[in-house]
């Protein structure tokens, strides 16, 4: 990935969370583990030696479970969460350099935050929750309340403006938080298990909105999540974060396809696969046979069908520009799909 | 072994010595300073006198009115109306409407410095560690030591009358309102917090917009608190000179007039009883917001 598309850049981040961290940071530099550091020092290693370059307008997905350091690493985009070490750049300024005043400014115009368990002021209604980011921008009430309008209505809320929180559901109200944050018109949006506290049926609903949004906005998204399944639906790059560090960057295909350790391949086993691969990538060189035309970004499930009622068995893969670049057969599909372990299985047979 | 038995208490002599000292050195205080604190003071006895005149100057049928009124705002219940309305008026029909009105006033402008006063201290508490530390042992002594103990250098200092009335009762009356100002603020949940973190409120956006009004239903138990100390103290300050209802009690002690005491002391309770359901429905009221669905 070149640097002009990158958006935000977070450099040598470390934090430390204990009583002497600087002096401890020199021993994580040093090499001590998290484990040392925790039984022999009585520090948490929260983050160590994080760097990650996170795509302008697109996805980045972080994902770790429990305690890998997920939400430290967000916090720490907009500052919540004072670094022990480190740097993070966003439009060539160092976020954790900034200013108090700027810091301020940073917040209220150029990242806004989505929570896990929706943060929402109980004392307000929708509309009022909604305006509550122009509110401290200092926008006059009218404005603000035709942008929150708007934004209540693309969320899908529209008729319940005067409700209190208190009195929706947790998907109406994650949708509240959503609006909330979009209505600040901030490029950057910070997204931390926004949707992890919700049924999975909702779950996907939300997933389905936020996709939808993104693909007119175009924001810098920044999303974490401790779901596989979501991070590789929603993902354009995805980080996986173990014990505060990053173990394995890329692509959700490269996740799945090339898992760089056992921890990861662990992971993605029970993915289902035929939903992350695209064609280009499991394509052979043309040939003359027959079949539909389909585009390189297809997913392996969803070509399946078209390919089993070709005649040849076989489709022709087509680039960005219409060119047939390879052809997939159903024996690819099928390898796609299968999970590793049975192809290792299949192997010892 | 006699000083195991014997306590090895300062001599008789050291112990006049000492107490004089402290009486000598609070009496040159007054006389020093008296005058001028007296004056500090003053805006607030004029008011008092100000707002006794204008209760006892209104019709008692609008008072009556105004009162139920107030009722109906916070309450929007016709019990507490009508309970109001009827006791107020049994109250007069007693002959008790003068001294009423008296410990009224002073009531009100008590809790309205006990607030004024009160809800800073309780924000400044909240926001720091050390102001807490300080804070706390102070409102311990103020809500444990015998009121009759700080009347001595309030008189003193301020002679007898409705100003020292009044401070006597603030002291008494004003940590409920600290403590509960500190401990909603407190209690505010800190993931919303986070969340006016997030969108770059500054401390003061924090403070208005997020701290105090939710912190709103605890503050409100602490105004109610405080009307009701505050009406306790009544009885006490009267011997200070504070007129009210407290005066007529306290003749009754000294003159054994059972039917006396029990009536005023019955007016104390039904105004207590007035402003506890006023203030408490309002209170209630405010957090309406929390009676939702639930998740």
């Amino acid at each position: 990935m070149s640097d002009s598309e990158t958006k935000i850049e977070i450099k040598h981040l470390y934090k430390i969370f204990g009583d002497d961290p600087e002096t401890m940071l020199q021993r994580v530099r040093d090499g001590v583990s998290k484990d040392e550091l925790n039984e022999q020092h009585n520090h948490v290693l929260g983050l160590s030696d994080i760097n990650l370059k996170m795509p302008a307008k697109g996805i980045q997905v972080v994902m770790g479970l429990s305690g890998s350091g997920k939400s430290t690493l967000i916090r720490h985009i907009n500052r919540l969460i004072e670094p022990t070490s480190g740097e993070v750049w966003i439009d060539g300024q160092n976020v954790l350099e900034m200013d108090e005043k700027t810091l301020l400014e940073f917040r209220r115009h150029r990242a806004s935050m989505v929570f896990q368990k929706f943060a929402l002021l109980p004392h307000r209604t929708v509309m009022e929750n909604t305006i509550y980011g122009l509110e401290i921008q200092g926008m006059g009430e009218k404005e603000a309340e035709k942008r929150a309008t708007y934004w209540i209505e693309r969320v899908g809320l529209a008729g319940y403006e005067e409700n209190y929180p208190g009195q929706l559901s947790g998907g109406m109200q994650q949708r509240v938080g959503l609006a909330r944050a979009l209505a600040t018109d901030a490029d950057i949006l910070l997204m931390d298990e926004a949707f992890s506290a919700l049924d999975p049926l909702i779950r996907t609903d939300m997933q389905n909105i936020l996709l939808d949004l993104q693909q007119e906005l175009h924001k810098t998204i920044v999303f974490i999540t401790h779901d596989l399944e979501e991070a590789l639906r929603i993902g354009d790059q995805i980080a996986v974060l173990r014990d505060g560090e990053v173990v394995q960057q890329g692509t959700p295909q490269q996740i799945v396809l090339k898992p760089k350790d056992d921890y990861i391949a662990d992971f993605t086993k029970d993915i289902n696969r035929g939903r992350v691969i695209q064609l280009k990538t499991i394509m052979n060189t043309p040939n003359d046979k027959p079949g539909p035309e389909l585009s390189g970004e297809m997913l392996v499930e969803d070509a399946a069908q078209l390919v089993t009622e070709s005649p040849s068995s076989q489709a022709r893969v087509t680039d960005d520009a219409g060119v047939v670049v390879g052809v997939v057969g159903i024996n690819d599909l099928i390898r796609a799909m299968a999970r590793p372990d049975i192809e290792s299985r299949l192997e010892e047979l | 072994m006699d000083w195991l038995i014997e306590f090895p208490e300062l001599g008789r002599r050291d112990m006049r010595d000492f107490r004089k000292g402290i009486d000598q050195g609070f009496k040159d205080f007054t006389r020093t300073y008296g005058e001028d604190i007296e004056l500090f003071f003053d805006p607030l006895l004029q008011f008092l006198i100000w707002l006794e005149k204008l209760l006892l100057a209104t019709p008692w049928p609008l008072f009556i009115f105004v009162v139920a009124a107030l009722a109906w705002f916070a309450s929007r219940s016709l019990k507490v109306v009508v309970g109001t309305g009827v006791s107020l008026f049994l109250i007069g029909f007693l002959g008790m409407w003068e001294d009423t009105m008296s410990t009224v006033s002073i009531i009100v402008v008590c809790t309205m410095l006990c607030i004024g006063l009160g809800l800073p201290i309780g924000i400044l508490m909240s926001r720091s560690d050390r102001a807490q530390a300080i804070v706390t042992p102070v409102l311990d002594v103020m809500q444990t030591i015998p009121s009759f103990v700080y009347l001595i250098p309030v008189v003193m200092l301020l002679g007898i009358g409705k100003v020292p009335g009044l401070i006597s009762v603030v002291i008494y009356a004003i940590p409920p309102m600290i403590r509960l100002t500190n401990l909603g603020i407190r209690l505010v949940d800190k993931e919303v917090l986070e969340a006016a973190d997030a969108f770059g409120a500054s401390p003061w956006q924090k403070l208005v917009q997020v701290q105090i009004p939710l912190a709103l239903p605890n503050i409100f138990a602490g105004v109610n608190q405080t009307i009701m100390m505050s009406l306790a103290m009544v009885v006490i300050a009267s011997m200070i000179g504070v007129t009210g209802l407290g005066q007529p009690v306290l003749k009754a002690i000294s003159n054994q007039y059972l039917a006396m005491g029990l009536l005023n002391g019955l007016a104390i309770v039904a105004l207590a009883i007035i402003f506890d359901r006023i203030s408490q429905s309002y209170g209630k009221r405010l957090q309406t917001y929390r009676g939702g669905q639930g998740e």
